[in-house]
C-alpha cells in the first residue's frame, strides 16, 4: 500500500442492469483519500454516492475499474477476505444507526471486537473507552429502545471506532438527527479525526455535515464534478 | 462458542416472540413422546399379556396341531416326549391337551374347543386350581367374553358332547366353576378350560397332549421327535402384526405433529429472516462473515429445539411418571376389540424414545432453520442494509 493514499479508485464504473438500459451510477471515477482525512462525496439524491461508499467499504463491488482501499483491491476479495478487510480495518456509520436491537449498549459496541476475538479485559476497556469517547459511559447496560436519535447514533459512531479503524466510512450520518445533535455529532466525529487519526468519509447533502468537511467530492449521475480541498478552521458552532 | 454466544443473546433477547415458539414446539415433543409411549406401552403390554397367559416361554406343539386349522385337531394328540414329560415334571413346562368339542347352552349348539390344562400349575396366568374338586361333577373355566356371549354364568352346568380317541362320541354336563378374567382373548372365546386328567380319561388319552407351553423365559429348544418348537417371536408375530397396523395409524398422527413443529420452525426462521434483513446486513458490515451469520441463524432456531425439549422436560415429566405408574383407564369396549390390553394402560417412556424424539425434532428443526438461512449466503450486504432480500 502506498503510505500517503489510504484509498485509490481507478476508472470506477457501477452499472445496474435495468431492463433494455443500464442505469450507470459510478462513472469512470477516479480518487484519491489519504490517511487522516475528513471528506466529503456530496451532491444530490441518486448521484452515486451511497454507491461509492459502498465499493470503498468492501461491501459492493465495481462493474470495472479499480478501488484500493488500505493495500486491497475490493474488486478481486473473497466474501470472507472482504468481511475481514471490514472487521479489521473499517468502521461503519449509517443513517438509521443500524443498532441490534436485543443487545445493550455495551454489547453493541463490544460487538465488532467478539468478531476479532479479542479477550474479555481488553475488550471492555476499549468499549469503555469508546464510550467515553462519545459521552455515553452511563448508558452502556440501556437498549437500543430507551435511546434519543442523537444517542443512538453516538453509540453508532462508538460501535464504528471501538476498534480503532484506519477508515470511518459514514452514510449520512445525521439525516435522522435534529441540528443540536447533528452539531454534536460531527463534533465528536472531529475529535476522533483529530485524536486517532482516523480517516472519515461521509455520503452527505446535509448543510450541517457539509460546513466541517476538510474535502468535498461533489458528485452528479455518478461522475466526480468538482474536488474541493476546504482550507479554513472548523467553524465551532 | 462465539456464534452461540450471540444465538443465546439473540434468542434471549427476542423474549415473548422466542418463548411462544419454544411453547409450541414443547407441545410437539410432549405430544409425540406421550403417543408413542402409548403405542410403546400398549405393544408392551399385549406383548406381556400374551406371554404370560398363553404363549410362556415358547411352545412345542404335536406334528399334526394347526391353530388355523380345525380340521387337525382330532389327530393332534400324541404321548409326551420323554425330553418334555421331563421338563413337566420338574413343573418347567405346561402339557395342554385341546379337543373339538359342541357345547349346548340354553339349548343352542355351539362349537368350543375343550382344554385340559393342569390344575396346579404356575406357568401361564390362568387360574386354573379353581378347577380342583372332588365333587364328581366336571369343572370348567370359562373367560368372561365367552360368558357374556353364550349367556353363562357361574354355577351353571352345561352339556359338552366330544370324541374319544377312537372317535366315539360321548357326553358330560360340566359345571362352571368360575368365570376368569383374562386381558387375551385367545384363551377365552370359545373355550372351556378343564383339568387335564380329568379330560385325558374322557378322551382315552393317558399321558397325551396337543402342545406343551415352556415356563417363561426358557432355554430350551432342542428338537424333540416330531414335536414342532415354536419360540416367542413365531408365536408373538400376529401381536405384533396387530400392533404395527395400530402404530402405523398413530404413526400419521406422528407425523402430522412434526410437519406442524416443522412449520412453526420454518415460517418463524423466515419471519425472522424478513425482520432481521436489515440487522443482517449490519452484521456483515460490521465484518461477520456468510458462513458465520449461516451458522448464527441456524443455531438459533436449533436454540430453540433445545428450549423447547427442556420446558417439556419441565412440564411433562411429572404428568408422564405419573400416566406411567398409575396408567390410563381404557374403555369397557377396548376389551372387545381383541387386543390384549386389560383395563389399564401404561404408558412405556422409554430413555430411547425420549432421546429419539429429541435428536428428531432438534434434526429437523436445525434442517427447516437451514433452509431459508441458506438465502442469506445468496445476499449482498448492500441489498440486506436496504432491506431487501432477493
Amino acid at each position: 500500500m502506498n503510505n500517503s493514499h489510504l484509498i485509490k479508485t481507478e476508472g470506477l464504473y457501477k452499472k445496474y442492469p435495468m431492463g433494455p438500459t443500464t442505469l450507470v451510477a459510478l462513472d469512470n471515477v477516479n480518487l484519491n483519500f489519504k490517511k487522516g482525512e475528513f471528506a466529503g462525496l456530496v451532491g444530490p439524491s441518486g448521484s452515486g454516492k451511497t454507491t461509492l461508499l459502498n465499493i470503498l467499504g468492501s461491501l459492493d463491488s465495481p462493474t470495472e475499474g479499480s478501488a484500493e482501499v488500505l493495500g486491497e483491491k475490493v474488486e478481486n476479495l473473497e466474501h470472507k477476505e472482504a468481511a475481514k478487510l471490514r472487521n479489521n480495518h473499517i468502521g461503519f456509520i449509517f443513517q438509521t444507526f443500524n443498532l441490534l436491537p436485543v443487545y445493550t449498549v455495551y454489547e453493541n459496541v463490544e460487538f465488532p471486537l467478539l468478531l476479532q476475538n479479542i479477550s474479555e479485559s481488553e475488550r471492555r476497556l476499549m468499549v469503555m473507552d469508546a464510550l467515553e469517547w462519545v459521552g455515553l459511559s452511563d448508558r452502556a447496560d440501556s437498549r437500543p429502545t430507551q435511546l434519543s436519535g442523537g444517542q443512538s447514533q453516538r453509540v453508532a459512531i462508538a460501535r464504528a471506532i471501538v476498534k480503532k479503524p484506519a477508515l470511518v466510512l459514514a452514510d449520512e450520518p445525521t439525516a435522522n438527527l435534529d441540528a443540536q445533535n447533528s452539531h454534536n455529532i460531527m463534533e465528536t466525529m472531529v475529535k476522533l479525526n483529530k485524536d486517532l487519526e482516523t480517516t472519515f468519509i461521509f455520503a452527505t447533502h446535509d448543510e450541517k455535515v457539509m460546513k466541517y468537511l476538510r474535502r468535498k467530492v461533489y458528485l452528479d449521475d455518478g461522475k466526480i464534478v468538482k474536488d474541493e480541498v476546504i482550507k479554513h478552521e472548523l467553524s465551532k458552532e | 462458542m462465539l456464534i452461540l454466544k450471540l444465538a443465546y443473546k439473540n434468542i434471549k433477547g427476542a423474549g415473548l416472540r422466542t418463548w411462544l415458539n419454544v411453547l409450541a414446539l414443547s407441545f410437539a415433543y410432549a405430544a409425540i413422546i406421550f403417543v408413542q409411549g402409548m403405542i410403546d406401552g400398549m405393544s408392551n403390554q399385549m406383548e406381556t399379556f400374551s406371554i404370560n397367559a398363553q404363549y410362556g416361554g415358547g411352545q412345542y406343539w404335536q406334528q399334526e396341531y394347526d391353530p388355523y386349522d380345525p380340521l387337525t385337531l382330532d389327530d393332534a394328540h400324541s404321548k409326551v416326549p420323554t425330553e418334555l414329560q421331563q421338563l413337566v415334571d420338574e413343573k418347567k413346562a405346561l402339557p395342554i391337551l385341546i379337543r373339538q368339542a359342541t357345547i349346548y347352552p340354553q339349548g343352542r349348539m355351539q362349537n368350543a374347543l375343550l382344554k385340559g390344562i393342569e390344575t396346579d400349575q404356575n406357568i401361564l396366568t390362568i387360574p386354573s386350581f379353581v378347577l380342583v374338586n372332588d365333587d364328581g361333577y366336571i369343572p370348567a373355566l370359562i373367560g368372561k367374553r365367552m360368558s357374556k356371549s353364550m349367556g353363562i354364568n357361574k354355577g351353571d352346568y352345561l352339556t359338552v358332547r366330544w370324541r374319544d380317541a377312537q372317535g366315539k362320541f360321548d357326553a358330560n354336563d360340566v359345571k362352571i366353576v368360575e368365570i376368569m378374567k383374562t386381558n387375551s382373548a385367545e384363551i377365552d372365546v370359545g373355550q372351556l378350560w378343564i383339568p387335564l386328567e380329568r379330560m385325558r380319561q374322557m378322551t382315552s388319552m393317558p399321558d397325551e397332549s396337543t402342545m406343551i407351553v415352556l415356563e417363561k423365559n426358557s432355554a430350551f429348544n432342542k428338537t424333540v421327535g416330531k414335536w414342532q418348537h415354536k419360540d416367542l417371536d413365531y408365536l408373538l408375530e400376529d401381536v405384533r402384526a396387530a400392533m404395527a397396523v395400530e402404530a402405523a395409524g398413530d404413526s400419521l398422527f406422528y407425523i402430522v405433529l412434526l410437519l406442524l413443529a416443522m412449520l412453526a420452525i420454518f415460517d418463524t426462521q423466515i419471519l425472522s429472516l424478513y425482520r432481521r434483513r436489515k440487522e443482517m446486513g449490519t452484521l456483515m458490515a460490521l465484518g461477520m462473515t456468510r458462513t458465520k451469520l449461516i451458522q448464527l441463524f441456524t443455531l438459533e432456531g436449533s436454540m430453540h429445539a433445545i428450549l423447547a425439549a427442556i420446558l417439556a422436560a419441565i412440564y411433562s415429566t411429572p404428568l408422564f411418571l405419573y400416566l406411567a405408574s398409575d396408567g390410563i383407564g381404557l374403555p369397557e369396549a377396548t376389551a372387545e376389540m381383541g387386543f390384549a390390553m386389560g383395563d389399564v394402560l401404561y404408558p412405556l417412556f422409554s430413555f430411547g424414545l425420549i432421546v429419539g424424539t429429541i435428536i428428531i425434532v432438534l434434526l429437523i428443526t436445525t434442517i427447516v432453520s437451514y433452509i431459508p438461512t441458506r438465502k442469506i449466503s445468496r445476499l449482498k450486504p448492500t441489498d440486506a442494509l436496504r432491506g431487501k432480500l432477493t
